[in-house]
């Protein structure tokens, strides 16, 4: 392939090949490509080898989509709920972005139990390819980190609750939990610290960490050369060699095409929602984490007192190490699944634990009949979200905010508006909640006086939707109804 | 080995400035209304009430709402509950109908005076102090510890 000119190429092939010479000359790109598109593979190409290209491309995939988002994305505690909700629900195409890149995330991990599940299964870790496997350990390590950080990033309900107890956990480490939970959040509690920390780390810490240990695990790859077949000799492979292009380049590239098809089927037909901005005060949310991390979630349930810690820290961290040692504890060169009980038989032990586990985590959500309201209560909330049109913030300096500073009257009002946890139904500015409508503009609806008329006495739909009479003085009535003005 | 100095001279602002969290002062939690007294002479199980809490958040001072829990008192000593979970730090729910404060989380249970009953949390709910000042009941918010059996302020 590497002599010839490549059928896209316009012009008399004479010119094709003189441009080859010109540019192999200066870059060598003949023997790069070479060096590419001809390793060896024992056996020849196979659909069971696609798994590992498929990651790399759904982790391409994930750093275009994430760039993109980025052109957007605010990492501050008071401005990321309102630019995720701004992406979904204004930017053209916004919606299905994100949601390539949130799906994205759980593909990953899918094709990773695939790829891990083969290697384990193919014993292809074997035959002087330990850093080969380790590197792969800390990938895995890695995007299991990513997925973790990219959760809070849209700060809403889930995202808030379920770093809350994610980070709470990192505090149980011993000796140095509570330091490095600290350093984590960027102080004791969640907060703007905590969303550019994580920003941070999922953005340029840890993709760059991953491109690194992506290059080295290819490196090692090549170095060892594919294992082939399951009867295939690890080291000293019998079987003819087929090269990688063209036919496993091609199975590669159609997975690819399957992928981000699939991707943009579940995109375009369940939009990944949004939930109303995180809100502490809301005693009520049950935080959940995403379904890979649910069987863990579910361990926690079964450990008390001392257990915690046990198997909480050490039993994870003892399986995370045995994991790793996989290719220095199997060190027989036997790779046919049936004569390998142990490794093989360690595997699917782990494996129907975890997916018990998390099918365990599931029925308990719906089993329990206030669980299972809440549940769906959250999830109605979120498409309530969404179907709302979008808000803008009020920017500091903006003349709303301006006057609110300057006016006492708007003031007081808007310490009632407070005291009187008007903002726990409408919201902080009353920009409005899952339990309650806006209120930014019902100052252009309603003179002052019928302002104060309906927050005295509620017309029937507005108690139908749980709003209750307000009692004050006048005065503090129309402080109130001052501030109501200013909402826009 | 110059760059070994130019590194050796970065690397240790560096440190302090990616750790500055661990250094910065804590700042002083201030006391925050929950409501007049009279609203909780006749309580008959936990009530869930938001206060608003003055706190810095970076380089913000934010109000913040968070809820706590009223228990009901025969002598006029007022109890507030923290709602935050000693166990991973969820948020508890008080269920009327089971007379019992659940964790949504991992199902830690308490009795509706806060005291541990079953579950993963290692302690019973943390009780904040109160005090009643002309009439109005007012709580100081404080976070704890998670997983310790002793109840820790956070620094
Ligand atoms: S956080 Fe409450 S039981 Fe785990």
């Amino acid at each position: 392939m590497t002599n010839q000119p490549s059928p896209k190429s316009t012009g008399s092939p004479n010119i094709a090949t003189k441009l080859d010479d010109w540019l192999d000359q200066r870059t060598g790109i003949d023997s790069i490509l070479h060096e590419t598109l001809d390793e060896p593979i024992p056996g020849g190409a196979s659909w069971a080898y696609i798994f590992g290209s498929g990651l790399l491309f759904l982790f391409v995939s994930q750093v275009i989509t994430g760039v993109f988002l980025a052109l957007y994305y605010v990492p501050s505690a008071d401005h990321a709920h309102t630019v995720v909700s701004y992406i979904v629900k204004e930017v053209t195409s916004g919606s299905f972005i994100r949601s390539i890149h949130a799906y994205g995330s759980s593909g990953i991990i899918i094709l990773l139990l695939l790829h891990i599940g083969q290697t384990i299964l193919y014993g292809s870790y074997k035959g002087r390819r330990e850093l080969l496997w380790l590197s792969g350990c800390i990938l895995l390590a890695l995007m299991l980190g990513m997925a973790f950080t990219g959760y809070l990033l849209p700060w809403d309900e889930k995202a808030y609750f379920a770093t809350a107890v994610g980070t709470n956990l990192v505090a149980e480490v011993p000796f140095i939990g509570p330091i490095l939970q600290k350093l984590l959040r960027g102080g004791d509690q969640m907060g703007t610290l905590t969303l550019s920390r994580f920003y941070v780390l999922h953005v340029f810490v840890l993709p760059a960490m991953i491109i690194g240990f992506v290059a080295a695990h290819v490196f090692f790859f090549r170095k060892a050369g594919a294992a082939g077949p399951i009867r295939e000799d690890p080291i000293k492979p019998k079987l003819p060699a087929v090269p990688f292009y063209p036919r496993q380049v091609f199975m590669d590239a159609v997975f690819a095409v399957v992928l981000i098809g699939i991707l943009a089927i579940i995109a375009k037909a369940i939009p990944m929602s949004l939930g109303p901005a995180a809100n502490p005060a809301d005693t009520h949310f049950l935080p959940r984490p995403e379904w890979y991390y649910r069987p863990a979630f579910q361990w926690l349930k079964y450990l008390s007192g001392h257990w915690s810690l046990m198997g909480g820290i050490f039993l994870p961290a003892l399986l995370a190490l045995i994991f790793a040692g996989a290719p220095f504890l199997d060190r027989r060169l036997e790779r046919r699944p049936r004569r390998r009980p142990i490794s093989v038989g360690a595997f699917v032990i782990f494996l129907l634990a975890y997916i018990s586990l998390g099918i365990a985590s599931y029925r308990d959500d719906y089993r329990d009949p206030g669980m299972a309201v809440q549940m769906h209560k959250q999830d109605e909330d979120a498409k309530a979200f969404m179907q709302k049109p979008f808000v803008p913030e009020a920017a500091a300096g903006s003349p709303v905010a301006a006057l609110a500073a300057a006016d006492p009257k708007v003031l007081k009002g808007l310490a009632i508006f407070q005291a009187q946890s008007c903002n726990s139904c409408h919201g902080e500015g009353g920009i409005g909640t899952a339990a309650a409508g806006p209120l930014t503009g019902v100052g252009l609806k309603y003179t002052d006086a019928q302002l104060i008329a309906l927050i005295h006495a509620p017309n029937s739909s507005m108690t139908n939707g749980g709003m209750t009479p307000v009692t004050l003085k006048a005065e503090d009535l129309e402080a109130l109804a001052a501030y109501l003005d200013t909402l826009r | 080995m110059s760059a070994v100095g130019v590194s050796a001279l970065l690397a240790i602002p560096l440190v302090r400035f990616s750790t500055y969290p661990l250094r910065r002062r804590a700042t002083e939690t201030d006391w925050s209304d929950v409501g007049p007294v009279d609203e909780f002479n006749s309580l008959t199980e936990p009530l869930a009430k938001t206060i608003t809490l003055e706190r810095r958040d970076a380089w913000q001072t934010t109000s913040s709402q968070t809820a706590v829990y009223v228990l009901p008192s025969k002598t006029g000593q007022f109890r507030i509950l923290s709602p935050i979970c000693p166990h991973l730090g969820c948020s508890v729910r008080w269920e009327g109908t089971q007379d019992k404060f659940i964790c949504p989380c991992h199902s830690g249970s308490f009795t509706a005076g806060g005291q541990r009953i079953a579950g993963p949390p290692p302690r019973s709910m943390d009780i904040l102090e109160s005090r009643v000042e002309g009439g109005m009941l007012k709580v100081r918010y404080q976070y704890f510890r998670q997983l310790v059996s002793n109840k820790e302020v956070m620094a």
